[in-house]
């Protein structure tokens, strides 16, 4: 089975490319990549005129729901909602029920992806049995089943001394730490960022150094113990900074922030509205700005969605009582392209955060476009405009502030495995 | 003439300058109507208020309940035996059934600050606000107004002194939201663990440094209820210390003019934030603020069912 | 203004008006003994000051002065929106056996007379109530008559009948307006 892509804008910065290319794919691998390829009349062939063809994007951190909690979302829809939005590759967190803590579940989730899904799945095990925070999960096993990575995400690994001791022992096994970083003592009760906007809705406000501190306390963990780690959802200037300034120090430190965090501010919040309502919180304008010249400045090494679908009875409720998180993987391409349209990234540095970085940090074989490599291919439409409502939302879960947004880009073709998974059809 | 075209009054932040001034002068009308021999008069008549009380309050609701009966509607006191929606019935499932019952106004008190603008979208009725988190409560900062007046017969001008617990406090965000718009300037004190951030950017408001700065000239001094069960463990040592610092008696009032008025929410905890001097003191209104409080609410009740759909 | 307008009374034809009620009013109520007037808000409240001062002048004594506003008591509170705002009642007497000249500027429907007479009986037992008003412009809904009358205008129901009042509260002119 062969596909030539023909005449796009082919970037891929793991090989400096930027340049007018075809590209033929063969078996499921990139077969070759060159000017004014030809091919034999019955090999299929896409037109990529006007369009950026880039590694499969991936995002390496999204909640599937599945097994347990299967009504917000599940492997089929959840991937069906990534190719949509471009992605080719998935990083699920464990906050499923049960946890993924176990081979079979592991494999449960391997296989489903591998029978039913749309793109490529890659479970994320927990760092503790059962995300309780009390004794480490069997990393080994976690890792020889199929998880890249290893996370209590949804919440932070609270006692100090453990966190410690799976840092070291994930370093052992060769398997990266993923932190949810969040003091929860100071969270507290908070339900929104505090700040102006909690005073005045009277909501209880979850401080800035909450996550701060824990950013801190993980940075100097994995300094002490010369092993790497990865800081989920960045939302803070405190910790921006603090990474940056680890990354100079030379401790192993990388990290992901969300494009609801360079997108959107409390001010979001405003009106109680739930689907601005996620942790860690929406920010200020300061963090909204350090956010992005941390992307502009390589501190922050992926933008990855967080992507947490919630049935609308989870969201339909007083603003305490509703669940936190949004969806993002149908929205992350066009909010992400902004920051390309504002100047703030280059095209090709957009396509390191959402292709080759992700694939490096938690070494996913992906992310390249080089010949032999696996066909993971994302053709975007840089310049379609469209209208991010409920209907244009693969997800089962309908949770986001950006319904009713007109915005700029989309995946016109999303290629996994070297098998078109997406296709936008007719105009 | 002005026209009050609010259907629900959920917040002071909602309302204008006019729309205050209008609920406060027909407070006044209605202060008239509670010093007849037959307090009652036929105006909503047929209409059915319900008080649906998710935090438990013996005195806003029996306000709300009599402001009601004096207007002839019909009122009935609903007081979920849980306030939290996730054991039991959802607000919305709640509010389906009281709608069944085809009521014209609900009034409600809920601990979720917000609860009310969601409320208000699943219901066709008028919503009033008594009491929402910390967000606000709309008819004790109309009440406390009301009560200002009555003393000074302005509020324009007046120096506003609100010292306590501002973070928790909904009866400080409508007041200050309320008296900045009627012309007064607010002066907030308070242990900076109970001063939210930003909080001068919420009106005419300038945050002290101590108790007596705030104090100092002021014409009104407002006092706001300490309680152990909401500031917790972490925000003060106890309310011995409190008062000392923040607690108002004979010798600090001193520093406020002389014909100050000294204002208190309720209920009361005597020797912590204020002392009983002071309490029961030539200077307090506090009764007055209780008296105001039925026609206050009474104005809110009848200006609700006039308003058009918003 | 762009209506047309017809003079029906200038200022000196209202004072020989008032003047005249408060004649008829002493002459029926033989004199000003537990009289009391009482104006509805607003018009009837300036020109019940105006019939006191007649009377003042006639009698040499004062009779007491009310002022009563019927806005909580209109029979058509669910159908007006917005709520108007509510004046103030201030009867700072008992009404207990008094003689009540209620005093109102024109009488048209009834249904004002009807919501005053319902707020005068909360305030006590008159031994009586009597209806003084400048103008009936006709086209009563309920079976309310005045006894004492300005002047009888026939309208249609397209017409407005508009008592207006100088800076003063001084009632300066009745107008007709088609």
């Amino acid at each position: 089975m062969s596909l030539l892509i023909k005449n796009g804008r082919l970037i891929d910065p793991s090989q400096k490319i930027d340049d007018t290319l075809d590209i033929l794919v063969e078996n499921g691998l990139i077969k070759q990549i060159g000017k004014s390829l030809q091919v034999p009349a019955d090999v299929r062939s896409i037109d990529a005129s006007g369009m950026l063809v880039v590694p499969g994007l991936i995002d390496i951190h999204v909640h599937l729901r599945d097994p347990g909690l299967e009504y917000k979302e599940d492997i089929v829809s959840g991937t069906k909602a990534a190719v949509s939005g471009g992605f080719t590759s998935v990083c699920c967190m464990p906050n499923t029920k049960p946890v993924i803590d176990n081979k079979a579940i592991v494999s449960y989730i391997i296989n489903k992806a591998k029978n039913e899904g749309f793109c490529n799945v890659f479970p994320v095990g927990s760092i503790t049995y059962g995300l309780s925070g009390e004794r480490m999960s069997e990393m080994g096993e976690l890792k020889e089943s199929g998880c890249v990575a290893v996370s209590d995400d949804g919440k932070p690994v609270n006692n100090p001394e453990l966190m410690r001791r799976a840092l070291e022992y994930a370093r052992g096994i060769g398997i990266m730490v993923i932190s949810h970083a969040e003091d929860l003592e100071l969270v507290g009760g908070g339900v929104m960022n505090e700040g102006y906007t909690s005073t005045e809705l009277g909501l209880k406000g979850i401080p800035r150094v909450a996550e701060d501190i824990a950013t801190s306390r993980e940075i100097m963990l994995a300094e002490y113990t010369n092993s790497p780690i990865h800081i989920a959802h960045v939302s803070t200037r405190g910790a921006v900074r603090i990474i940056r300034e680890a990354k100079a120090r030379g401790v192993q430190v990388t990290c992901e922030t969300a494009p609801h965090y360079f997108t959107l501010t409390d001010d979001a919040v405003r009106g109680y509205n739930t689907n601005a309502k996620m942790n860690p919180p929406l920010r200020e304008a300061e963090d909204m700005a350090a956010i992005k010249e941390g992307l502009r400045d390589g501190t922050i090494d992926c933008i990855a969605t967080d992507h947490a679908p919630h049935h609308i009875d989870e969201k339909d409720v007083e603003f305490n009582e509703a669940m936190n998180g949004i969806i993002g993987l149908g929205t992350s391409l066009p909010l992400s392209l902004q920051l390309v349209r504002d100047g703030i990234l280059t095209i090709n540095q957009l396509v390191e955060k959402m292709s080759c970085n992700p694939s490096k940090i938690l070494n996913l074989n992906r992310g390249t476009l080089s010949p032999g490599s696996i066909a993971d291919i994302t053709i975007i439409d840089p310049d379609r405009q469209w209208e991010i409502n409920e209907g244009s939302v693969a997800s089962k879960s309908k949770n986001s502030p950006f319904l009713g947004w007109t915005v700029t880009g989309w995946a016109s073709c999303t290629i996994v495995d070297g098998n078109i998974m997406y296709q936008v059809t007719g105009n | 003439m002005a026209e009050f075209k609010h259907k629900h009054i959920i917040a002071l932040r909602d309302l204008s300058k006019e729309d205050i001034e209008m609920l406060i002068s027909t407070a006044e009308s209605m202060r008239e109507v509670n010093s007849r021999d037959i307090k009652k008069v036929p105006t909503l008549r047929g209409k059915t208020i319900i008080n649906l009380f998710y935090e438990s309050s013996t005195r806003t609701r029996t306000s709300f309940e009599i402001a009601g009966k004096r207007l002839s509607a019909d009122t009935v006191n609903i007081a979920p035996s849980n306030s939290s929606a996730t054991k039991g019935e959802t607000l919305a499932d709640t509010a389906l059934n009281l709608l069944a019952m085809k009521p014209d106004i609900i009034v409600m008190r809920h601990a979720v600050s917000g609860s009310h603008y969601f409320l208000a979208e699943k219901v066709n009725c008028s919503i009033i606000n008594a009491g929402d988190g910390a967000h606000e409560h709309p008819s004790q900062g109309l009440l406390d107004m009301l009560t200002m007046k009555d003393r000074f017969g302005r509020l324009d001008g007046l120096k506003v002194a609100i010292v306590g617990d501002i973070t928790h406090s909904r009866v400080a965000r409508s007041n200050i939201q309320g008296l900045t718009k009627l012309g007064s300037s607010i002066y907030l004190a308070g242990p900076p663990t109970m001063m939210p951030p930003g909080v001068e950017k919420l009106g005419n408001v300038t945050v002290c440094a101590n108790m007596k700065e705030a104090i100092q000239d002021a014409d009104v001094v407002m006092m706001l209820r300490i309680q152990q069960e909401r500031q917790g463990k972490t925000l003060m040592p106890n309310t011995r210390e409190y008062s000392r610092y923040f607690g108002l008696n004979p010798d600090n009032i001193k520093l406020a003019k002389p014909n100050a008025m000294v204002m208190h929410p309720g209920p009361i905890n005597r020797g912590v934030e204020m002392s009983s001097q002071v309490v029961d003191g030539d200077q307090s209104w506090i009764l007055k603020q209780v008296e105001n409080g039925v026609a206050v609410r009474m104005s809110m009740l009848y200006h609700v069912c006039g308003g058009e759909l918003e | 203004m762009s209506a047309e307008q017809t003079t029906l009374l200038d200022a000196a034809g209202v004072r020989r008006a008032l003047t005249r009620i408060a004649h008829e009013i002493l002459e029926r109520n033989k004199g000003v003994s537990d009289v009391v007037l009482i104006g509805i808000r607003s018009g009837g409240v300036f020109l019940a000051n105006g019939i006191a001062h007649h009377i003042g002048i006639i009698e040499g004594e004062a009779v007491p002065l009310g002022a009563v506003d019927i806005t909580l008591y209109r029979d058509d509170i669910s159908g007006q929106l917005p709520h108007q705002p509510v004046g103030k009642t201030d009867i700072p007497f008992s009404l207990e056996g008094k003689k009540v000249i209620l005093v109102d500027d024109v009488l048209f429907t009834g249904r004002t007379i009807r919501a005053a007479m319902d707020a005068l009986m909360d305030y006590g037992r008159p031994q009586c109530i009597q209806l003084a008003v400048l103008i009936d412009r006709g086209h009563r809904e309920l079976p309310i008559r005045a006894d004492y009358v300005g002047r009888n205008v026939p309208t249609s129901l397209k017409e407005n009948v508009q008592v207006i009042f100088d800076d003063n509260n001084q009632p300066s002119e009745v107008v007709l307006e088609k």
